[in-house]
């Protein structure tokens, strides 16, 4: 009783000058949500109509991806199989890579290299990604045509690369936050147990860490699922399944880029590129709260 | 004194070339199966002494060390001494328990998971005599599998206390291993520091006098990385040759 009685005073009692800037965050942060709400709510109701044109079962399991040919065919299967592919291929390339570099930051270069290693890996991860996609175009893609006598340089492995050299940055950025969150003093347990320098980094540094380094491997991936215009350029844009790691690929990102411009609104390839958009949304969201998890669980520790 | 296990000359130490002397003309003898405490008010230099006998100190680039530790008679800083092996022979407890997130037997058992021992009921016999010398076996025996750091602050440093030992080491230096522990867990600590010394030989700083009273043989005194005066802890204790000495001990600065 005396505490609403307070309560009650206290909101009588406050200024408009102190009530002010509460309103306008929360009016902001309302507004955001309202807002992402609104995004989603669109993508579904302009994804969703395509399951009247075709089954789920086919979209989902249909080899062929004909979306202008009569009669059209909506088969995403290898749109999700080069999404899947390529965005594997870039994680295996890029956090083994983005671990060393982070290790090698955290526990190996001396005091002074440091903050020169840091920022190189900045400035890489500032690169626009149509940059990149410029590069793997007319150095990479040549390149490889010549060196593994492909038909095409534009393909998975191409793409792939891009997009490992693309997240490389975050990974290990990400990942020596959680190597220098390691305590200097469980090292010190460890040498003072006679572990050399790469014995206590691999046995203790490491081991401390991975649930963030597993963090920051969920992120970069993510970033990969969703990177457009790098496998839009150097993905070679086949619609197959892949076979081999220099096949050419169409995942989903690239296919929404390419013809959402040429497609009427309305028609059922347009909502079929919609339905994509709602897979990958599903599809990083999914990610996101897997890594919200294992923060979670990482606090409670 | 004769017997000694560890015995500096001379030693002295900066943290860089041109940082004023750390430690300053050190020379102590710590007997073999004795316990040494080393005291003096905070800053003097006492955790910078205990890291020099374990060579810790070497991963603080630029540091210099002048004169020599005789660990058995031979100089541990002699050119081809093997680093690890030393820091086998000499083991190490820290101010603040820190126990690896790992589980009860992996904290035990890494030292000599390092030495490439792969056998387990060796492993597990290491664990359980090793637990057992720290005092900890009978709380931890049904639980080796949980995390370490569920352990109390006090059942953290006997861990650490019992993670130094399975390596088995011959001299165990301890840093202020009491000052983040409550009144009861640090009886237990001393109580054990009592035991240890059967088996090893015991260099322990404390900033606690009554502590080096209860459980030293032998007390260095260090002020301002100089060593003041060392001798018998009874000796130190009631009738010290140095006037800073007393002042200290009878509580006058520190
Ligand atoms: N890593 C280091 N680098 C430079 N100076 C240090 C380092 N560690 C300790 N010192 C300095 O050495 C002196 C002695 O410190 P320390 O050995 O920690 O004292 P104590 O353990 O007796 O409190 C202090 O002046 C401290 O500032
Ligand atoms: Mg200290």
């Amino acid at each position: 009783m005396p505490k609403s009685a307070y309560g009650k005073m206290a909101a009588s009692g406050a200024r408009w000058s102190e009530k002010a800037p509460r309103g306008i965050v929360t009016a902001a942060a309302l507004s955001g949500i309202w807002l992402m709400g609104f995004i989603i709510l669109f993508l579904i109701k302009e994804g969703m109509p395509i399951l009247s044109e075709v089954s789920i079962l086919d979209i989902a399991s249909g080899n062929r991806w004909y979306p202008v040919s009569s009669p059209p065919r909506y088969g995403m299967l290898p749109l999700f199989a080069g999404s899947c592919a390529v965005t594997l291929l870039s994680c295996v390339i890029a956090i083994p890579f983005g671990t060393a570099v982070a290790l090698f930051i955290s526990d190996v270069c001396p005091e002074r290299a440091r903050e020169f290693c840091k920022v190189s890996l900045e400035i890489l991860g500032f690169l626009p990604s149509v940059v990149l996609g410029f590069l793997g175009m007319v150095v990479l893609a040549p390149w490889m045509q010549a060196k593994f006598e492909l038909l095409s340089g534009l393909n998975m492995l191409n793409a792939s690369f891009l997009l490992g050299v693309m997240i490389l940055p975050t990974i290990a950025t990400l990942s020596e936050d959680s190597l220098r969150a390691v305590s200097q003093s469980l090292r010190d347990a460890s040498y003072a147990l006679g572990a050399t320098r790469f014995e206590t980094m691999f046995k203790v540094v490491l081991p401390c860490a991975s649930r963030g380094i597993v963090s920051a491997a969920i992120l970069g991936m993510m970033r990969s699922v969703g990177e457009t215009m790098v496998v839009l350029m150097a993905s070679g844009g086949a619609a197959l399944i892949p076979r081999f790691i220099t096949d050419p690929v169409r995942p989903l990102t690239s296919t929404i880029a390419a013809e959402m411009g040429e497609t009427p609104v309305g028609s059922p390839h347009y909502h079929a590129l919609f339905f994509m958009g709602c897979l990958l949304m599903l599809f990083t969201c999914l990610l996101n709260m897997l890594v919200m998890k294992i923060e979670s669980a990482r606090r409670a520790k | 004194m004769d017997g000694a296990k560890l015995k500096t000359e001379s030693l002295s130490m900066a943290y860089s070339a041109n940082a004023p002397y750390a430690l300053k003309d050190i020379s102590v003898d710590v007997a073999e199966n004795s316990v040494m405490a080393f005291i003096g008010p905070s800053g003097c230099g006492k955790s910078t002494f205990l890291r020099c006998l374990n060579r810790m100190n070497d991963f603080v680039g630029g540091v210099r060390v002048e004169g020599r530790v005789l660990l058995d008679g031979s100089d541990i800083y002699a050119p081809e001494v093997d680093v690890t092996a030393l820091r086998r022979k000499v083991g190490m407890v820290f101010q603040r328990p820190n126990p690896f997130p790992f589980s009860i037997r992996e904290n035990v058992a890494y030292g000599q998971k390092l030495l490439g021992e792969r056998n387990k009921s060796r492993l597990d016999e290491i664990v359980e005599s090793s637990l057992s010398s720290a005092g900890l076996w009978e709380e931890v025996r049904d639980r080796l599998n949980e995390p370490a750091v569920s352990l109390s602050g006090g059942q953290q440093q006997r861990l650490c206390i019992a993670r130094a030992i399975a390596v088995s080491p011959e001299v165990l230096l301890m840093d202020e291993p009491t000052s983040a522990l409550d009144p009861l867990a640090t009886a237990r600590i001393e109580e054990l520091v009592r035991e240890l010394k059967k088996d090893y030989t015991v260099a322990i700083v404390t900033h606690n006098m009554q502590q080096a009273a209860r459980i030293s043989d032998a007390t260095a005194f260090f002020l301002m990385g100089e060593l003041v005066e060392a001798g018998p802890t009874t000796g130190i204790f009631t009738t010290p040759s140095d006037p800073r000495t007393e002042d200290y001990i009878t509580g006058r600065f520190g």
